[in-house]
C-alpha cells in the first residue's frame, strides 16, 4: 500500500493515474457500448441470441455483415415519418422556447443586481424537482374533465371540453414546459455578460431602441441563443416520457419506436440500427458544428 | 424593450413553471378518487401513501442507488475534470473530453440501449452481472459522472492557480498541494455535484427501465406506470412530499454554500490582513 502511494507521489506517475481513471471508466461504459450497439445494427437476430459476426468458414475467420436492419429501416415508410416528426415537433419546441425564453433571459439579466440569484433559483426550482411528476401535472391540467377545462366551462366561456390531451398539442406544451430552462440559463449567462457600452455607442449614432436590439443584442448573444438551441433540440428528438405521456396516436417520435423495437418486438438489432441512424442524424451535424465553431475561435485568436 | 412588459413576461413564464406543481399540491389533498373532481379536503392519500408496500420498497431502491450513484459519479467526475482541466496537452485529450460529454447529449433511449446490450453481452461471455441494483447503478453512475465533470469543471476554472504554485513553492509534494489547497477549496463543487448528480438518479426511469431486471423498480419507474395508466390521486401525493422534501433540500444547500462561500472569504481577508502587518 506504501509502495503504490509512494508510486503516486511523483509527478509524472501521479499524472498518469489521474489520466487513466476516468479514461477507462469512460471507455467501458461509454465507447464499448456504443460500439456494440454498431455491431448489433449490423447482425441478424436469431431465435434468442443475436448472431456472431464473425463465423468460421473452412478454418479462417469470416466477418459477415447483415445489412438486413438497415434496408428494412429505408423500406418501410413508417421510419422514415418518424424520423421526420421528431425534428419537426423538437424544431418547434426549440423556436418556441427561444421566442418565450429570450425576452425572459433579456428581463432578468436586466433586473436588479440583488433579485437576479433569486430569479435564477426559481427558475432551478422546478427542475429540481422529478420532471416525471411535472409532466404528470400537466396530464390533470389538459384531460377532458381536467382542471382547465372545468375552469373554462364553469365560468362559461366553452360549452363542451376542448379536446387537449393526446394532441400535437400537449406533446408541444410538455416539451416546452421541460426544456425551456435548458433555454433560459444559457442565454441569461450569455446576456448579463453582455457589455451595454455598445448599446449605448449604437443609441448615441442614432440606433433606434428597436434596431440595436437587432443589430447589436442579437448578433452578441449569438453563442447563447446556439447553446440553449442545442441543449433543447438534441434531447427532444430522442424524448421518450413525454410523448407516452402527454402525445397521442398522431404525434409519433423516435424515441419510442425505438422503446417499442427493443421492448415490444424484442428485435435488438431493428432497435440498435434506430439508434445508429438516430446518432447520424442528430449527432452528426451536431458534431461538426461544434468542431467548426472552435476552428473559428483558433483563427480569431 | 419596455419595463412593464418584461415585468409581465416574466410573471407570466413564471406561472407556466410553477402552475403545474400548484394544481398537483393542491389536489393531493382532495378526498375524491377522481383526481380533477373537487370534493373536500382530506389527507386519505397521504394514508393510502404510508401503507403501500410497492411505493415504500421502491422509495427504499432508489435512495440507495441514488446515494451510491452521486458518490461514484463524484469520485469519477472529480478525476475526469482535473486529468481535463489541469492537464492541458495528453495524447487523446479530445476523446476523453468527448466521451466525457457524450452521455449529456445523447438521448437517454441510446445511452439506455447501449449500456444494456454491453451489459447483455458481458452476462453472455463471462456469466455476469445480472440485471438489477448493480446495472442500474452503472447507469446512473455514468450519466451522473458527466454532470458531476461540468459542475467540477467550472469551479475548478475560476479556482486561482497561484494558490496550488505557492504551496508547491513551499515545498508541497503534488499530492499533498491537492489535499491540503485543492481539495478545501473544490469541496462546496464536490457537494453540489453529489446533490445535483443524487437528484437525476432520483428521477431517472428511462435508464432504469432499461437496465433493471424482475423485481427491481426504482420509484420514477412504478410511477411512471401508474401515470400511463391514467391519473392517479396517490401520484399527487407523492408529488407533494418530494416537492417540499426538495424545495428544503434546496433552500438548505445554497444557504450552506454561501455561508461556506462568505466563510472562505473572511478567511482570505484575514491572511491578507495578518501577511499585512
Amino acid at each position: 500500500m506504501s509502495k503504490i502511494l509512494s508510486y503516486l507521489r511523483s509527478y509524472r506517475h501521479g499524472r498518469q493515474f489521474v489520466i487513466s481513471v476516468p479514461y477507462v471508466w469512460f471507455i467501458l461504459l461509454a465507447l464499448v457500448p456504443l460500439m456494440i450497439v454498431l455491431k448489433i445494427s449490423l447482425s441478424e437476430m436469431e431465435d434468442t441470441s443475436v448472431s456472431s459476426m464473425i463465423s468460421w468458414v473452412q478454418g479462417w475467420p469470416t466477418i459477415k455483415l447483415s445489412f438486413g436492419s438497415y434496408i428494412f429501416l429505408t423500406t418501410d415508410p413508417l421510419y422514415f415519418q418518424t424520423y421526420m416528426s421528431s425534428i419537426k415537433y423538437a424544431l418547434i419546441t426549440t423556436v418556441i422556447c427561444l421566442i418565450i425564453g429570450f425576452p425572459f433571459s433579456y428581463f432578468m439579466a436586466r433586473s436588479p443586481k440583488h433579485l437576479q440569484p433569486m430569479l435564477l433559483m426559481l427558475i432551478m426550482l422546478p427542475f429540481w424537482t422529478s420532471f416525471l411528476l411535472r409532466i404528470y401535472a400537466w396530464k390533470t391540467l389538459l384531460v377532458n374533465n381536467g382542471v382547465i377545462n372545468n375552469m373554462l366551462i364553469a365560468l362559461g366561456i366553452i360549452q363542451d371540453p376542448l379536446p387537449m390531451m393526446n394532441t400535437p398539442f400537449s406533446l408541444v406544451i410538455g416539451m416546452v414546459y421541460s426544456y425551456l430552462p435548458f433555454m433560459i440559463l444559457p442565454l441569461y449567462s450569455n446576456l448579463s455578460k453582455l457589455d451595454l457600452r455598445f448599446l449605448e455607442a449604437a443609441a448615441d449614432l442614432g440606433t433606434s431602441p428597436f434596431k440595436a436590439f437587432w443589430l447589436v443584442t442579437i448578433p452578441l448573444s449569438k453563442a447563447g441563443i446556439i447553446a440553449g438551441s442545442m441543449l433543447v433540440f438534441i434531447p427532444a428528438v430522442g424524448e421518450y416520457v413525454i410523448p407516452e405521456l402527454l402525445g397521442g396516436p398522431d404525434t409519433l417520435m423516435i424515441g419510442r419506436v425505438l422503446w417499442d423495437e427493443f421492448f415490444s418486438n424484442n428485435d435488438w438489432p431493428m432497435a440498435s440500427a434506430v439508434a445508429v441512424v438516430m446518432i447520424l442524424l442528430i449527432l452528426l451535424p451536431m458534431a461538426l458544428f461544434n468542431k467548426y465553431q472552435s476552428d473559428q475561435a483558433e483563427v480569431k485568436a | 424593450m419596455n419595463k412593464a412588459f418584461g415585468k409581465v413576461w416574466m410573471i407570466a413564464i413564471y406561472v407556466f413553471l410553477y402552475l403545474p406543481i400548484i394544481t398537483l399540491v393542491i389536489y393531493s389533498f382532495n378526498d375524491s378518487p377522481l383526481v380533477t373532481v373537487w370534493s373536500h379536503a382530506s389527507v386519505r392519500w397521504y394514508i393510502s401513501l404510508a401503507n403501500d408496500d410497492v411505493l415504500i420498497s421502491a422509495l427504499g431502491l432508489s435512495l440507495k442507488i441514488s446515494f451510491l450513484s452521486a458518490l461514484i459519479s463524484v469520485f469519477f467526475g472529480t478525476f475526469t475534470a482535473f486529468a481535463l482541466h489541469r492537464y492541458k496537452r495528453f495524447m487523446g485529450r479530445t476523446l476523453l473530453s468527448s466521451m466525457a460529454s457524450s452521455p449529456l447529449v445523447m438521448p437517454d433511449v441510446i445511452v439506455g440501449l447501449s449500456l444494456l446490450l454491453m451489459l447483455v453481452s458481458l452476462q453472455h461471455w463471462l456469466g455476469f452481472p445480472e440485471r438489477g441494483l448493480f446495472t442500474i447503478l452503472l447507469g446512473h453512475s455514468l450519466l451522473g459522472t458527466a454532470y458531476a465533470t461540468v459542475v467540477i469543471s467550472s469551479r475548478l476554472r475560476e479556482m486561482d492557480g497561484k494558490l496550488d504554485e505557492a504551496a508547491m513553492d513551499l515545498g508541497c509534494q503534488p499530492f499533498q498541494v491537492f489535499k491540503l489547497v485543492t481539495l478545501p477549496l473544490l469541496l462546496p463543487a464536490m457537494v453540489s455535484a453529489f446533490l445535483l448528480t443524487f437528484t437525476l438518479s432520483f428521477d431517472d426511469v428511462v435508464l432504469s427501465s432499461f437496465l433493471s431486471g424482475p423485481g427491481y423498480s426504482t420509484l420514477p419507474m412504478v410511477i411512471f406506470s401508474r401515470a400511463r395508466l391514467g391519473l392517479n390521486p396517490s401520484i399527487n401525493a407523492i408529488a407533494t412530499v418530494t416537492i417540499t422534501v426538495v424545495t428544503i433540500a434546496v433552500i438548505a444547500s445554497s444557504f450552506y454554500q454561501s455561508r461556506a462561500e462568505r466563510k472562505r472569504k473572511l478567511e482570505v481577508a484575514q491572511a491578507y490582513s495578518d501577511a499585512n502587518q
